[in-house]
């Protein structure tokens, strides 16, 4: 017997964590002596009160639907990819050649190939230790986590020597020509006659995301492959049993999820800020963890999820643009949520899982 | 190289090398007792601003280095409520730490001193001051012997010494003590530990309350010996490259001390010159700052000998199974 229903799996246990974190979180609001209401009022405006704010809320979401899809991926493997930030990195470097070197007629062009050298610049980050994992037996937290700041330092590296154009000083590529410049909600949504913020990042990447959520649902739960990877992460030795190769499965999770990682930069690099700069990636691998927890590793979740997290950084923008709240209360909450979904998920279940049983017992009698 | 040189890049890495060994030391006692700990570097950032704000507020060092340690030992005791009590992930544990530390510590600091998210600098009484050793000036003028007396070993805070006699201490601890004992068959084999009547739970919160105690020296040391001050994210991923020091040392207290020496060493010639010259090839300064990462990728790929953690590490410990 089920020890409590599966709705109450996915959206109770998720939603009292959530409303932990944000009691928690008014209390850190409360403890600096600012107002929590106010601050809440703040955000909700701030980033879903216009199609300004929408723009940024949906452009942050975007940048969390891939690195939440990473995260998701490899967890349905029983892997903890932490390394969606360095392969993200790799998928800017990815994108930054392909439209510095390739003179694109159309922008469509130019998004299809920043799709497949993201990917690839991702897949190949997770490549190395997706394989010391598979045949070293090398721990993939610890490689995943060498590998980001391995990504940093490389990327500062070819940055610097190698990409900066002569006379800059900043660590940064050339602008990207104006050919290959990503359509944004405002272009796209103008021919229907919507009106929509013409200052905000969100761009044709967001189409993208949504797409890539069905995939990997599709991937998931429709293919094979994607068969073979939960029986892989439910039982590892129930999986060798039924003759799934681990090596396979682990290559195949780790190479996708890097990938998708990797896919973060054509909005970011490509469709933000047209040129590859230090640190563009501003955590949004980190982001991830946080928003497949929440979301419960399905793409739909993931997708609720990364516009939550879009909100939330979007909110927290406009808070310490207009209060004295730093920018970091986000990360608190951030961390508040992976806390509560993650760590502490047993601390909410525990109790439930008794209460569910306690009333099916008294239905019994 | 001039033989001063040499001698100040080795002092410099002794200083740079002591909040590495320190955390290394940390998550030693943590994973050797099973308990993953990726949030380190989260627990010595909350020390070092516990201990630079209260030293601020207090004009002492002493009070400063205390309030960093009961600020790290909290953040333990989250960790060990996480992954011991309630049984969850502790990896994602420690991720929940470390963005929780990185958060939180600009929260209060601005709260408190209004300065962007750092406390004030430090003045020099709320400060661990270097201590001279005893008759450097006799000795200083000696050559060879000299300089390695006066200049390298001389003239340290007193937490590069108390780290520098933790590793012997740690050994001894692990090694000669019942409670090391215990606290390395706790890491291996939990259920066996269990069945001896030995409570496996207090064995892990002990070891993860050492580990506290740990960064939160490390943290003070960063933040009012080594520097005068909290800055945000100040720690700039040293409990990672304590992490890295501990697989490359295999989980080994002695190993420890050469690997995180080298770590400093690494960062001590990063900061002195920037990219290495050597005539034919130049080494950038970027590739300093990744290699200890890059080694501990080849210690753990098992190219240079095995790096084997822990066996029973990572997982919670359930009595009925």
């Amino acid at each position: 017997m089920e020890k409590m229903p599966h709705w109450a799996d996915v959206i109770l246990i998720p939603l009292i964590s959530l409303i932990l974190a944000a009691l928690l979180s008014a209390l850190v609001i409360l403890a600096i002596g600012e107002d929590p209401i106010l601050a809440a009022k703040l955000m909700i405006e701030g980033s879903l009160g216009s199609t300004y704010g929408w723009g940024y809320t949906l452009y942050y979401a975007t940048n969390f639907v891939f690195t939440g899809l990473a995260v998701s991926v490899a967890f349905h493997a029983k892997l903890f990819n932490i390394g969606g930030e360095g392969q993200a990195m790799l998928g800017g470097l990815g994108v930054a050649l392909t439209c510095l070197l390739v003179p694109w007629p159309h922008w469509s062009m130019a998004l299809l190939a920043a799709i497949v050298t993201s990917l690839a610049f991702g897949a190949l980050w997770a490549a190395i230790p997706a394989f010391l994992q598979a045949k070293r037996g090398s721990h993939v937290v610890i490689t995943t986590i060498m590998f980001n700041f391995i990504a940093a330092g490389f990327l500062n590296y070819v940055l610097v020597n190698l990409l900066r154009p002569a006379g800059s000083m900043d660590p940064a590529t050339a602008r990207f020509p104006q050919s290959v410049h990503l359509p944004t909600l405002h272009e796209l949504l103008l021919p229907l006659n919507i009106p929509f913020s013409k200052a905000t990042p969100a761009n044709i990447s967001f189409l993208v995301a949504l797409a890539a959520c069905f995939l990997v649902w599709h991937l998931i739960w429709r293919t094979r492959i994607g068969y073979e990877i939960r029986a892989y992460g439910h039982s590892e030795t129930g999986a060798i049993y039924a003759g799934i190769s681990p090596y396979k499965i682990i290559m195949i999770a780790m190479l996708i999820s890097g990938g998708l990682a990797g896919l973060m930069a054509i909005n970011n690099v490509m469709g933000e800020a047209e040129r590859l700069v230090l640190n563009a990636t501003e955590g949004a691998g980190f982001i991830g963890i946080a928003v497949a927890l929440m979301g419960r590793s399905h793409p739909f979740g993931v997708f609720l999820a990364a516009v939550l997290f879009g909100f939330l950084y979007q909110g927290g923008a406009e808070l310490a643009l207009w209060t004295s709240i730093p920018r970091e209360l986000i990360v608190v909450i951030q961390a508040l949520v992976i806390l509560f979904t993650g760590a502490l998920d047993n601390m909410v279940r525990m109790p439930l899982e008794r209460l569910f049983r306690a009333t099916r017992q008294h239905q019994a009698e | 190289m001039e033989f001063l040189t040499i001698i100040q890049i080795l002092d410099s890495s002794l200083r740079l090398g002591t909040p590495l060994l320190l955390t290394c030391l940390a998550g030693l006692f943590s994973e050797r007792a099973g308990i993953f700990d990726i949030g380190l570097e989260g627990k010595m950032l909350m020390a070092a601003f516990s201990a630079a704000a209260i030293a601020a507020i207090s004009g002492s060092a002493w009070i400063g280095l205390l309030a960093g340690i009961g600020s790290s030992v909290i953040f333990s005791g989250l960790h060990g409520l996480a992954s011991i009590t309630f049984r969850g992930n502790q990896l994602i544990s420690g991720v929940a730490i470390n963005f929780l530390a990185a958060g939180i510590t600009v929260l209060i600091a601005q709260d408190i001193f209004q300065q962007g998210g750092r406390t004030p600098s430090l003045q020099e009484a709320s400060r661990f001051g270097p201590i001279d050793f005893p008759l450097t000036n006799v000795i200083a003028p000696i050559p060879i012997l000299g300089p390695i007396y006066s200049e390298l070993l001389s003239g340290h805070s007193i937490l590069v010494y108390v780290a520098l006699l933790a590793v012997p201490g740690t050994w001894w601890v692990l090694f000669r003590t019942k409670f090391g004992l215990r606290l390395r068959a706790v890491g291996e084999n939990p259920s066996a530990v269990d069945t001896a009547g030995i409570n496996v739970a207090h064995l892990r919160y002990a070891a993860v309350m050492i580990c506290g105690v740990f960064c939160g020296i490390a943290g003070a040391y960063l933040a009012t010996g080594l520097q005068a001050g909290f800055v945000k994210d100040m720690t700039a991923g040293r409990g990672f490259i304590a992490l890295a020091a501990l697989i490359f040392a295999k989980w080994r207290p002695w190993q420890a001390l050469w690997a995180c020496l080298l770590f400093g060493f690494l960062q001590a010639v990063a900061l002195r010159y920037q990219n290495i010259d050597f005539g034919a090839f130049v080494v950038p300064v970027q590739l300093m700052d990744v290699l200890p990462y890059l080694l501990t990728v080849i210690i753990l790929a098992g190219f240079v000998g095995k790096a084997v953690p822990p066996r029973a590490g990572g997982e919670p410990y359930i009595k009925e199974r």
